[in-house]
């Protein structure tokens, strides 16, 4: 303990050195988490800020970068009546904030095998019925902190443009917090991650150079190739990396595409 | 201190440079260093070369070899388990085949193990946190796979041994470079959403090291939109998974081989002792360790037990003397220091300027090297210096549009967009800062084209392995690896459960490691794996009493 302490002294020393032209202090917010009160300095993420107060997480934290879904957080600043959702990792704390994080969502997942379901219209209603009794309420899209249209690609999947529904709902990270929104219990995060899967397997056009490449591959072009250059010398095997053409650097184009 | 557009005045006017010679380096790009001139690069600003970032190992099959500080500390310290706290009479799960790590490479094992004929309630995959919370799913660049007709397997082949120094194990490069082609097609099947042209072929990318554009990607959600698909069959099948219930350590039987693990309930304290004929180690990176004192990009559990639990069983490791450090962590804000800003951003044409708007290096260069190039524009002065005193050099994402067209960014960069803007940055209209960040762990366990370990019963895969990419990875190739070897590692296992006895279960490879540290005359202070890293704030820790 004494140990620790005296680093946090050694640490704060330096800092003010380091500061000694423009002093900044830090400045300290106050947040309840769980509705206890402690002071944080201001700047934190809603995720780093529980953990400077003593917090060391087990759920509610995964790639702390905003693309696992496991932090969702729900919010109130004192003295305002809406709630926040945000993603704890990205959030930076505020004022009087009062924290909660949502430890995992218990939402019903269809089961299907890919390969035995038609792309049809219809599908998405036929493994999610529930999608029907939509509201309209635009809660789910509100709640999204990925600021998703999910309400809209709701509406795609009644009227069964799968195409639609699976691009508007791309970018979501599945952490659940709209279909623990919903007044209609519909499981939005799921719903969508099927109508992604038939699009991507059943809608889009699929490559002709990666079939002539496979066949290529199965009839063993490439073996020999690659087997003669393992048994070079390595010196060899050097001058060929080093005189490779680099296409980004010929075409002057890195984007490529 | 005075915001303008996100940034602080003073950066500000370094960012009025970048713009004014924009239209210059767009047409004066920087040419690719030679081999020479990138090892003189290296050995002057790389960490993996810097004096006191590693050391001599003094215990266990690498003793004598050199690793990183944090990982020598790790393999130095005692194993967690006590042996006399376990009853291993009473088996909890009793399955063919063990699976550790529900990220990438652990969930697709899982797949290829069922298809090779392993019953589901035959397999178990255990994580530490959830299903999917891996490195693999904030991949964002994408996907290597040779299928362009100016492209070949062969080259890519080339490109990996070379992006590794020819220190790769050339039959697991060989491998990598080969499935690849058909592990995109079976992520076609699967229902990815790879980002095509309208005729169906894929919109290819340039990555730093790769001689040929054939960076396959799902906007900057690729990892995402991979580890989505895989995990969602694995849903469908109803394979088990244990969550939040990391492995301490692995188990043995009396005849030397793995057969099994100790898994420890992070909410209950339990642990539960799970039988099995074989075993595959899918536990990811180390990140967490921080090693070199640099931040990461890393997920919370990346804490580099599986190299830990497979030393104890007598596996050996590889080219764990080197970290790969990502050229573009962020750098500002302070909430965002060194989460990443994908290599993808320098693919669609973005180049590093320093603080008076001049390129110094092609952007491009196999990462240790372009890393490198952005250390040495710190060191000597000319980076930006944040408020909170963090180094960056910019990227300057606004060229993106002149070269692409207009929204461009919001298309295929839509995770970078939603990031920044929550700080009132805008990338299309100003640069990014950008400095070093730990990204990948290029070694680790040693396994051969099947996987297996030096250990019977033991298999490895994805980032946890080593071998693949030698002593540095290029972009687009850990998601790759992690699909085949992945793949790779269920087919074999699968096979082995098929023969494999196991004989009566022992941790007594626990006692035998804390002979040898004993020997080696090592006082370990601390034990490990060490399951989680500890962020608490140092005046929480000072307070904290061991009472409950």
């Amino acid at each position: 303990m004494n140990k620790s302490k005296q680093i946090l002294v050694e640490k704060s020393n330096s800092e003010k050195g380091k500061n000694k032209d423009e002093k900044i202090k830090a400045i300290e917010v106050e947040v309840f988490i769980m509705g206890k009160s402690y002071k944080v300095p201001a700047g934190l993420t809603i995720m780093k800020a529980l953990e400077y107060a003593g917090y060391r997480f087990v759920r509610g934290c995964g790639c702390r970068a905003g693309f696992c879904g496991a932090c969702s957080t729900v919010y109130r600043i004192e003295d305002e009546q809406k709630l926040g959702f945000d993603l704890a990792c990205q959030k930076v704390v505020e004022d009087k904030m009062y924290l909660v994080q949502l430890p995992f969502v218990p939402a019903s997942k269809a089961e299907y095998d890919i390969e035995k379901i038609k792309p049809s219209d219809t599908v998405l209603l036929e493994m999610y019925p529930e999608i029907a009794r939509c509201v309209s309420c635009n809660t789910c899209t509100k709640s999204c902190p990925q600021d998703i249209e999910v309400m809209k690609y709701i509406q795609m999947a009644i009227r069964g443009d799968i195409g639609r529904c699976a691009e508007l709902s791309f970018d979501c990270i599945q952490c659940g917090l709209c279909a623990m929104r919903c007044p209609a219990d519909i499981k939005h995060y799921h719903l969508s991650q099927l109508a992604r899967r038939i699009r991507g397997k059943y809608i889009d056009p699929k490559s002709k150079n990666l079939s002539k490449r496979l066949k290529e591959i199965d009839n063993r072009k490439y073996d020999d190739e690659i087997n003669n250059i393992i048994k070079m010398p390595k010196k060899e095997t050097m001058e060929l990396y080093n005189n490779r053409k680099i296409e980004a650097e010929e075409t002057g184009d890195l984007g490529g595409d | 201190m005075k915001m303008i557009d996100g940034y602080p005045d003073y950066m500000m006017e370094s960012i009025k440079l970048v713009e004014k010679k924009r239209d210059y380096n767009m047409k004066h790009p920087v040419k690719p260093m030679s081999m020479k001139e990138r090892e003189d690069m290296l050995s002057k600003y790389h960490p993996d070369y810097m004096k006191g970032s590693r050391r001599e190992l003094r215990v266990g099959i690498d003793k004598g070899q050199i690793f990183y500080n944090g990982i020598v500390d790790l393999l130095e310290a005692r194993p967690i388990l006590d042996p006399k706290d376990v009853d291993l009479s009473k088996i909890d799960y009793d399955v063919d085949l063990l699976i550790i790590g529900g990220g990438g490479a652990g969930t697709v094992a899982s797949l290829f193990a069922h298809e090779s004929g392993i019953p589901v309630e035959k397999i178990l995959i255990v994580t530490k946190l959830r299903h999917g919370d891996a490195n693999s799913m904030m991949a964002q660049g994408g996907i290597q796979a040779a299928d362009r007709p100016n492209d070949s397997p062969t080259l890519h082949y080339i490109d990996i041994y070379g992006g590794g120094h020819f220190t790769n194990k050339p039959e697991l490069a060989r491998a990598l470079a080969l499935d690849a082609p058909r592990i995109i097609n079976w992520h076609e099947n699967l229902g990815v959403m790879y980002d095509r042209q309208e005729d169906g072929e894929f919109q290819e990318l340039s990555g730093g090291g790769t001689c040929r554009n054939r960076m396959h990607s799902c906007k900057d959600y690729s990892g995402m939109e991979i580890m989505r698909n895989i995990r969602d069959r694995a849903r469908n099948l109803e394979i088990p998974v244990l969550e939040f219930c990391p492995i301490a350590e692995l188990l043995m039987d009396d005849k030397g081989q793995v057969a099994g693990a100790i898994a420890f309930n992070l909410e209950t304290f339990e642990y539960y002792v799970i039988r099995a004929k074989a075993t595959i180690l899918a536990t990811g990176g180390s990140g967490r360790l921080h090693l070199s004192n640099y931040p990461t990009t890393n997920h919370y559990g990346a804490t580099g037990d599986g190299l830990v639990m497979a030393y104890h069983v007598g596996a050996n490791l590889l080219d764990l003397d080197t970290i790969q450090i990502h050229p573009t962590g962020d750098a500002f804000p302070e909430p965002i220091v060194g989460i990443l800003s994908t290599e993808k951003i320098r693919g669609l044409g973005a180049i590093p300027l320093n603080a008076n708007g001049d390129p110094f290096v092609f952007p491009l260069e196999p990462r240790d090297v372009e890393s490198a190039s952005l250390i040495k524009e710190c060191k000597e002065g000319r980076g930006i210096v944040t408020p909170t005193g963090m180094p960056g050099v910019w990227l300057d994402t606004p060229m993106i549009e002149i070269i692409h067209g207009e929204g461009t960014i919001a298309t295929k960069l839509a995770g970078e967009v939603r990031k920044f803007k929550r700080f009132d940055i805008d990338l299309t209209k100003h640069p990014i800062l950008v400095y070093p960040t730990l990204h990948y762990q290029n070694g680790g366990v040693e396994i051969n084209e099947k996987c297996e370990t030096k250990v019977p019963g033991l298999f490895a895969s994805g980032e946890v392995s080593g071998g693949v990419h030698g002593k540095n990875r290029l972009m687009g190739n850990s998601l790759l690896d992690f699909n085949v070897f992945g793949r790779r590692a269920g087919i074999y296992a699968a096979k082995y459960v098929k023969k494999a006895k196991i004989g009566k279960l022992t941790l007594s490879h626990l006692d035998k490691y804390n002979n040898m540290l004993d020997s080696a005359g090592i006082k370990p202070s601390k034990t490990a794996p060490i399951l989680l890293p500890e962020y608490r704030g140092e005046m929480a820790i000072s307070r904290s009493l061991d009472i409950f």
